[in-house]
């Protein structure tokens, strides 16, 4: 255990990072962390340092595991099982799979044209970007390991029974015929050796960071702003969990937002010390990354506005029981 | 040989075209490249991430930005 609270601190909350910051900005800034302006460059460097260090090893790794699960291969685990199950390990699979929201539709085509209930597609479709490896240790990393384990649960909870929703409503007529008309060819799979697979995992980190190293900074500057110049009787006024419209407001703010949930991450964090509910900021981050304009905007070129409105309306009821679930027993995660 | 590469029109897909463009160029061949961006024609290849690489009507590559290097690789087998 203690060696476990050793590497959790070191490793994980990057305390030595945390404290040679502290150093930094005392002795060669001068600032004083206890004022505003020390106290927001230390959050600011030390959160950038850290989700970057800590982004770089993960996606390496996970991208290493996700070689191992190309959308072709999940697609042939997924037609073998039926049912419930089905919509499980659509969601599970969802974690594993690397998807990016451009590969959305051809993955939606693919799937449901060769014959997966829309249900189980669904369920993928909204546990890949909820439920992302990444997020997951992230979360352990900022806040802890409840929170972390917890969110994973809610997280393919809502994947699985928002699945199982749109499979109850029979709305297969609703999606565009062509879907079901285009002849699904089958494309062979490269066997990979471990020398492409650690190549692929070194361009994914490239990748990625690429594309989200902007929001990050956006992010970690928000939160260093949320940190240490917002009052936090203004948080927790509008975001305080005794307040029951809190996680209506942050879902409505979240849902039409597209960020990485690497940029979203730090500000989440600031909420939270100020005092934001716990399942507040959860909804906010849920809605920010499950759902968002473009990915609705793709997913209508193939469905038709009532199955699309029900995964929306599904899903948004689902992150707002869920934020409220959080709020209600917030004292066993913090 | 005709190659196209396959998606809707994302960053990785131009960026998958131009590096095929590179490889083309250092193996001195000359090809035509064309982008194929209507989904239903993506799906019919079977491809589930994009983008995607087809040499003479194959599929070669899915969900994958290939580099120049590699694209040589897969157009001299």
């Amino acid at each position: 255990m203690i060696i476990f609270e050793f590497l959790n601190r070191q490793l994980l909350k990057m305390q030595w990072l945390y404290d040679l910051v502290e150093q930094l900005v005392e002795k060669v800034f001068g600032l004083e962390m206890t004022s505003r302006l020390g106290g927001s460059v230390h959050f600011f460097i030390y959160d950038v340092v850290k989700i970057f260090i800590l982004l770089s090893v993960l996606i390496f790794s996970i991208s290493w595991i996700q070689s191992f699960f190309p959308p072709e291969r999940t697609r042939k685990i997924l037609g073998r099982h039926k049912g419930f199950s089905a919509n499980l390990l659509g969601a599970l699979l969802g974690t594993v799979t690397p998807f990016c929201s451009c590969s959305s539709i051809p993955l939606f085509i693919g799937f449901t044209g060769a014959g997966l209930p829309i249900g189980v597609t669904f369920s993928f479709l909204i546990s890949s970007p909820l439920v992302d490896l990444a997020s997951v240790i992230l979360l352990a990393s900022i806040f802890n390991w409840r929170i972390a384990l917890a969110y994973v649960v809610v997280g393919l909870v809502l994947a699985v029974a928002g699945g199982a929703v749109i499979s109850k409503s029979r709305m297969e007529s609703y999606v565009e015929p062509f879907v079901y008309t285009t002849p699904i060819g089958e494309a062979g799979q490269e066997t990979l050796t471990m020398k492409d697979r650690l190549g692929f995992s070194r361009n994914q980190v490239l990748d990625i960071i690429k594309r989200v190293w902007l929001y990050i900074l956006i992010g970690v500057g928000i939160g260093a702003v949320i940190h240490n110049w917002i009052p936090e009787e203004m948080v927790t006024a509008i975001l305080g969990q005794d307040k029951w419209y809190s996680v209506l407001v942050a879902t409505l703010v979240g849902v039409p937002m597209y960020a990485d949930i690497f940029g979203t991450l730090p500000i989440a964090e600031a909420l939270v010390y100020k005092g934001a509910g716990l399942g507040t900021v959860l909804a906010f981050m849920m809605g920010v990354t499950a759902l968002s304009l473009p990915s609705l905007i793709m997913l209508k070129r193939v469905v038709k506005p009532r199955l699309l409105g029900l995964f929306f309306g599904v899903v948004t009821l689902g992150i707002i029981i869920i934020g409220y679930l959080f709020n209600g027993f917030s004292w066993m995660f913090l | 040989m005709r190659i196209k590469v396959l998606g809707p029109g994302c960053k990785n897909c131009e960026n998958l075209a131009d590096n095929t463009k590179a490889a083309l160029k250092e193996l001195g061949l000359e090809a035509e490249i064309e982008k194929v961006t209507d989904f239903a024609e993506i799906a019919g290849y079977g491809i589930l991430s994009t983008p995607g690489l087809v040499v003479d009507d194959k599929v070669v590559s899915s969900g994958k930005v290939l580099k120049p290097k590699d694209i040589v690789k897969l157009l001299t087998k």
